[in-house]
Parts: C-alpha cells; structure tokens; sequence
C-alpha cells in the first residue's frame, strides 16, 4: 500500500490517510507483537533454568596438588587443590607484565588460598584447557595454545582474559556452594 | 492475462537490479498491477487466507521442532514440555494443532466455492488439479503431524493409516513393513513420519507455487463465470483485492484465535493425552473431523480393498471434475439444476463427516452407504447428464453489468453458517453406557476463568494424602507449585515440598544410585518403579494424573457440543472426574462386580480396580473448608485442572488481549476496504 507512504500533507486528504496510516500502524505492532513469542521461545526454557540450580562439592577427596572437573549450568568447573609452590608462585608474579592483571588474593576466597576454582573454558573460543601443562604448570589450551599459570591467568596465547570464576562460597573448610 | 510487466523502475539501483534480475518486476505484475474481476466475493479471499495459513504453520512448525524429540519414549513428554516448560511453548502448540484444522476448513471452503461457481472449467482445468494435488499432499502432512505427540489417537491413526495399504492384493503386506520400517508401527515410523512431516510443507509451499503462477496466467474466474472484457471489467490487485483479502483475513483470525485461547482441545481428542499404548486401542477411534468424511467412505464399504480403493477414488475423482461437468456455463448463478445438486453434494460431504464420528453400527452404516453412493454418483452420473439436459439462465453481458445489477453479498452470514455447520464434529471418549456427568460450575472455565489459590492448595493436599499413593504426577515440577497462575505456594514453601520426596541421585564415587531429597527442579517421582509393580501391586496400572482432565471426557452431543464451542466449556474431563469420583454405588441386582473390582456409575464399563477414594472428612482442610467428600473430589480435580494446563491464566488474559486487537483491526481493515472500494462501486 503505497499510500501508507504519504503523510497527509496535501490538503483534502487528511482523514483518508489517516486512516491509512492508523491501518498500517496497528498491522505493523500486531506483526512486531508475533515476533515476542518466536524470539522468546529459543531463550533457556523453565526446566533449563531451574536445572541450572546450585551445587554443593565436598572437597575432602581432593589431594594436594588434584585437580578435578565438576559442571555446573553445563559449564565444567576446574577445582584445584594447590600446592604451596603453586601458590607462592601464583602470587609472586610482577602483575604489570600480565595481560589482564589480577592478582592472585582476588581469584580465591580469603584464607581458602589453596583451592583455586575456576571455569574451565578457554576464554578465546570455549575449548577446554589442560591442566597441569604449559611453562607455567597452570592450562594449556590444546586449540590456540594459550598458556594459563596455576591462578588461571592468561599469560601467552590469544585468549584476551583469565579464565572466568563461577560464583561459589565456602559452606564449610571442606565443601563449597558453586552457583 | 499477465502479459509484460509495465513496472517502471524509479531510482538507479531497483534500474540496474531489474535489468539483472528483474523480481521488483515480477511482484509488481503478480501482486500488484494483477487484474482481477471486480465481482469477485468473500469466498475468494480463501486463497489468500490458505497462503497465510501455509505461512503460519511453516514457522509454528520449525520452531516445535526446535524443541520435539522424535523418539517413542521421549514424543510424549517433549510435546508436554513445549506446553509447560518453553517459552511461549503452549502458544505456539496450540496455534500449529488449531492451524490444521484452520488449514482444512479454509482449503474445504475454497474447493467448494471452486465448485459452486465452475472454477475448474477450462481454461483452469491444470489449475483444478494443481489444488487436488495440493489436498493430497495435506492430507499426508496432517497425518504425519497428527502421529507426532505420540498419544493414543497418535499412534492407532498410524496403524489404522498405514494398514489401508495392506489390502492391496500380493505387495500389501510388503509394503506396509517397509512404510514401518519394522513389523508393527514403532519407532523408525515416527523418525521417518517426522521427517516427512517437516518436508511436505515445503513441498506443499512449491505445488503453491505453480497454482498461483497457473492462476495468474489463466487469470481468476469470478462468481459470474464469465471472462473479463473491458477494463471496467477488472481492477488492480494492489489496492482493491489486497485489502479486501486483509479484512477477510483478520474476520477469519478472530475465530482462529477463539479456538487458539479458549478452546484450544476442542478440535481434538482426549485419548491423545493418553501416551501411546500398542496393547490397547482405544474404545471409539476416530480421525481428525477434517478426514471423516473420507473415514465414513472407508468404513461405509463392508470389503477391506472396496472401503480403501473407494476412499482414494474419492479423492482421485476431484481431478477429473474439469472433464465430468460437460456444462459450457461456469456459475451456478446461471444454473438452477446444478444449484440444487451442488448443495445436495454439500449436505451429502457434511452428513458423511457427521457419520464419519459415529460408531460404523446399525443405521449409520447404511446412511453412510447412501450418502457414499451420492458422492460418486453426483459426479459420474449427475453432472455429465446436467451438462447435457440443463437449461442454463441468461447470462450477464460483462462483469460490469452484473455488479450494477446487483448489490454486495451476505458471504460473512453465509461463511458463519457453514462454520458452525463444518467445524468440531467432536468424538465421544468415554462409552455411551455410562451415566453423563453432571455439569459443574469451576472458578476457571469461560474467557474470563481463573484457578481458585486456595482450592488449588486444598487439592494438593488431597492428592498428596489420598490419590499419591498409587497415582504418579510426572510432569509437574516441585518449581511448578511457585509459578504465577498455579496453587500460589511460596518458591520456599515448594521446596520444603520437594525434600519430602526421595529421588534417584547421580552415581556416586563408587557408581552407586542412592537416593537424595528432591529440589525444585525434580518432577514429582512415581509410585511405582514400573508398569509390572504397579499390576503386582494395584491390580492394573494407575494412570499418571498430570494431564488427567485434558485425557477424560464425554460427548456432549448435538447440538450441545456446538454451544460449548461459543460458550468456551472445555471442562468435560473435570466434570467427568468429579462425577466418577463420587459416583460409587452398589451394582445393579443383575450384576455382579468381578473381584476386586468397584461398581461406578460414571465409569466406562462401571467396574473398576480404584476403590472408593474419598469419603467425609478424609483430608483436613486448614483454612475451615468442610471436607465434604464431594469438596475433597472437586478440589482434587481443580488441583488436576491446574497440573494439566499450568499456563490456563496466561493463555486467557493473552487471547483477550489478542482478541480485542484483531477486533480493532478488523473494524480499521474494513473501513479501509470501504475507501479504497468507494471509487468502483459495489462490493
């Protein structure tokens, strides 16, 4: 309808096109209003959602120096049971020769040093790093080859980021509440 | 007729584009500058409602099967989780299964206005049979689509379906292990009918195709059945008919919408709530009300090969309509005779969808024998002789001289009548030896309706002291009891609900399953661990109660179940299961209850393993209800009503929103169409 085009400007035809106009318009929010639920339809349904629940994971079993793969929302969380090495060396690094500088206290819980929890997913294009490989002992993306140290830091490679950390708390010394 | 493209290109680049690929021409001259008949009625708008409904359920379609699992086990509860848990899922369901029968209905409408007004005549003969074709293929589509929830009508459709072919002599048997993919309807067959149901629509959208460009080389015909011959004959499709095919089209929607938001299952049957169970068939099994008249045909013939080969011929036999009316005049308008046989061929197809829904027992069979001997007999024999020793009247020297002699029609009443006429030729689920139940009032039925909270709490309880015991609720969620539109619980309030039941956990460290307390996410675990416990244990197999009141339900006859069409009751399964939980009784001095069985009123047969569930005063209520043995049963089944359709409130408040937009905007498209209309005149 090619008259829906014209605003009304030339005098005589005002109501016409205003009928026009209101036409088309309440077409056009009906159509845009259709659009709602075949959009919303692909975000995460109700069962997904509630799926993605916490999870609690007792961290007794896990021996110095282990690291172990739980998932959560689908996602695999790295536990990591640090050694003293580890951490010394995790939180001796010159932070300004890092890429994304962060120190070490702020990638753990406060006096929860040695368990290092992170989400295991390479943060240049979602692979998942190896641990306990690369120079520094830390990740090691088999993808790209981004190299991560012990605190998950991004230190070659072209990942841009550290590997993200999942909300969690302790519960107790020994089991933690990831979500 | 639609010649070469007299579209003028206005800027540089649609000048370049059209020069390479000249589709700005081709829309131009099709939907544009395409000269119709000025007379053409509301009956003509069908074709572009049909495109619009082709449309509608293409994109339905691919996003269900976004979220549909082609697999025996999992069908059923995927289709229930696009009704509970996706976004917007219920919607969408509810649009693509209304759609079928939309599509139906509109493609019926459309082939009879062909026929009444002798569309099919020459030169529009291959365009007859491109839409006999096109019948075919949505016939299969709507099959295939109907197996796909895997319910009880699912599944005995698909056997009943494909055994038509083993009646053909020698290969029959062949052929249907190779349409199976095994020796009895399973799961290779609703892999495959799933993939064929995804590619036929396409197909379907293809054979569109060529019927539109067939339409638009032989131009439309038109209620006078003659050729346009002046130019004041004809007008542009852009405005004229464009807007006339809009308003018709937002006329259709509302009543589209109707069944989409307030009565969505009343198309369709109960027993396709029950999962497909291949030892049992169900009592009464009928199509879809679109395929019973051709259901009537098949069972009308007492021969297995005579009921299949009438069935398909009365289909095949519309291809060669063009060829069996002899007659010179197109539109009935001009002939009297042939008036009064097409509406007798009307009656003739309704009265065999009517007898399609009956059971194939004493006078309905022999009906079904006369109206299936009209059928072939109008067109081999009716219309070849009417060709020949009709009298056609005078006719109209133009279009034009016919518009000016004659005002616009009544096509809306007319189109209203049929309707109530075609639509909804619903299907007892329940025998017709039990009692009807009786009608009951429910805070949550009509337009408007809404769960009651507290009778909604009330019947939890009663199913969580009494009914859990041996009856599951599987597909409703411990969440479920917190969303909005459900029983009101408080999320903390489901989850201590939740740690009350036991649910198998996830292997441990030593790959054992123990059990650990259920969450929100969990479902509602069964009573039993399988179908075998629960014989042990019940006597039979309790069935699960999540969508108990969408399975149950009793026909409520003619002309009653026209009126619940208008007046939204879609509460049969509630009322039936009120009645058959009060309905207990001491068997008849004739009859004797088998062992370990129960006398009841409203049940099927009237003896079944479920003893007296409810009595006075069972449960007791908190907030100072009296628990009434009648109270318990109806709190129970709202409690039910809620669990069978969580989103009951959404789905309302939604159809009231949308109703009163296609309301406005059918009042604005009218008005419009009578803007655009006033420069021509009538119509």
């Amino acid at each position: 309808m090619a008259t829906i085009s014209s605003t009304g400007h030339s005098t005589g035809h005002t109501r016409r096109d205003f009928l026009y106009i209101a036409t088309g318009a309440v077409g056009a929010v009906g159509a845009a209003a259709v659009l709602v639920p075949l959009v919303a339809q692909m975000n995460p349904d109700a069962s997904t959602i509630a799926a993605g629940a916490p999870i609690e994971v007792d961290l007794g079993p896990i021996a110095e120096g282990q690291v172990i793969k739980v998932f959560w929302r689908g996602k695999p969380i790295f536990i990591n049971h640090r050694t003293k090495k580890q951490i010394e060396e995790a939180e001796n690094v010159n932070l300004a020769s890092l890429p994304d500088p962060q120190p070490d206290s702020a990638r753990v819980k406060p006096k929860h040093a040695d368990f290092q929890v992170l989400i295991g997913i390479c943060t240049h294009l979602g692979c998942i790093p190896i641990a306990h490989q690369g120079p520094y002992n830390g990740y090691f993306c088999p993808c790209h080859g981004s190299v991560y140290d012990t605190s998950g830091r991004i230190r070659s490679g072209p990942a841009p980021l550290n590997l993200a950390l999942p909300p969690y708390e302790f519960v107790s010394d020994t089991r933690i509440r990831i979500g | 007729m639609s010649g070469h493209s007299t579209y003028q290109p206005q800027n540089a680049f649609m000048k370049w584009m059209e020069a390479r690929l000249p589709i700005a021409g081709l829309v131009h001259s099709s939907f544009i500058a395409y000269p119709v008949p000025r007379n053409l009625n509301y009956w003509w708008t069908f074709g572009g409602i049909l495109a619009f409904l082709l449309a509608t359920q293409i994109v339905t379609g691919v996003v269900l099967a976004m979220h549909y699992t082609p697999h025996v086990d999992f069908a059923f509860i995927s289709v229930e989780s696009i009704m509970r848990d996706v976004n917007y899922g219920w919607l969408l369901r509810y649009v693509h299964a209304n759609g079928a029968s939309m599509f139906f209905l509109a493609a019926y409408i459309h082939m009879f206005r062909g026929m009444y007004y002798g569309s099919y005549k020459e030169p529009r003969e291959v365009l007859w049979i491109l839409g006999v074709i096109l019948l075919l293929l949505m016939i299969m589509t709507g099959f295939m689509g109907y197996v796909l929830p895997w319910g009880q009508m699912s599944y005995w459709a698909a056997v009943v379906i494909t055994n038509l072919f083993s009646a053909i002599p020698v290969v029959g048997e062949s052929i249907t292990q190779w349409l199976w993919g095994g020796f009895a309807v399973g799961n290779p067959t609703l892999n495959r009918f799933y993939a064929l149901h995804y590619l036929l629509p396409f197909v379907i959208a293809g054979v569109v195709v060529l019927h539109i460009w067939a339409l638009h080389v032989v131009g439309q015909n038109n209620p006078d059945g003659i050729e346009p011959r002046q130019d004041s004959d004809t007008v542009a499709f852009t405005p004229y008919a464009t807007i006339k095919d809009g308003f018709f089209m937002a006329v259709f929607m509302i009543m589209f919408a109707w069944f989409v938001f307030y009565v969505p299952n009343f198309l369709g049957h109960p027993d396709n709530y029950i999962p497909a169970n291949p030892s049992v068939t169900p009592t009464h099994i009928v199509p879809e009300w679109y395929y019973l008249p051709f259901y009537a045909i098949l069972r009308a013939v007492p021969n297995k090969l005579g009921g299949v080969a009438l069935l398909g011929g009365a289909i095949v036999i519309l291809a060669f309509l063009p060829w069996l009316d002899r007659s010179k005049t197109r539109s009935a308008r001009y002939r009297p005779r042939y008036r009064f046989f097409f509406w007798l061929f009307f009656i003739c197809c309704v009265a065999l969808g009517w007898l399609g829904s009956k059971p194939a027992e004493g006078i309905y069979v022999y009906a079904a024998r006369a109206a299936t001997a009209y059928y072939f007999l109008h067109f081999l024999v009716v219309l070849p002789l009417l060709g020949r020793y009709e009298t056609p009247t005078q006719l109209p020297g133009s279009i034009t001289e016919a518009v000016l002699k004659r005002g616009g029609t009544a096509a809306v009443i007319a189109f209203a009548v049929v309707l109530t006429g075609l639509v909804g030729l619903s299907s007892p689920s329940v025998a017709a030896d039990a009692d009807t139940p009786p009608k009951l009032k429910w805070s949550f039925s009509g337009p408007f309706g809404k769960f009651d909270r507290g009778q909604l709490q009330r019947g939890f309880k009663v199913y969580r002291e009494v009914c859990q015991t041996c009856h599951g609720l599987s597909f409703v969620a411990f969440r479920n009891l917190a969303d909005p539109g459900g029983p009101g619980f408080t999320l903390a309030q489901a989850a201590a609900v939740a740690a009350e039941y036991q649910v198998p956990a996830d292997p441990d460290d030593q790959g054992e399953v123990k059990d650990r307390a259920a969450r929100l996410a969990d479902h509602f675990p069964a009573p039993f661990k399988n179908e075998n416990q629960a014989r042990a244990r019940y006597n039979g197999v309790p069935p699960d109660l999540s969508v108990i009141t969408k399975a149950r339900g009793f026909d409520r006859g003619f002309p009653l179940f026209i009126l619940d069409l208008f007046t939204a009751y879609q509460e049969q399964g509630a009322d039936y299961l009120v009645a058959l939980l009060t309905g207990y009784a001491d068997p008849p001095k004739d009859q004797q209850a088998p062992p370990g069985t129960f006398y009841n009123k409203y049940f099927p047969g009237h003896f079944l393993a479920m003893p007296p569930p409810l009595t006075d005063g069972r449960i007791e209520y908190t907030d100072g209800t009296k628990p009434t043995a009648d109270q318990l049963a109806r709190d129970v089944t709202a409690f039910l009503a809620w669990a069978a359709e969580p989103h009951l409130e959404a789905r309302k408040r939604l159809g009231f929103q949308v109703l009163i937009f296609l309301l406005v905007f059918a009042g604005l498209l009218y008005f419009t169409k009578k803007k655009v209309w006033k420069s021509v005149g009538a119509h």
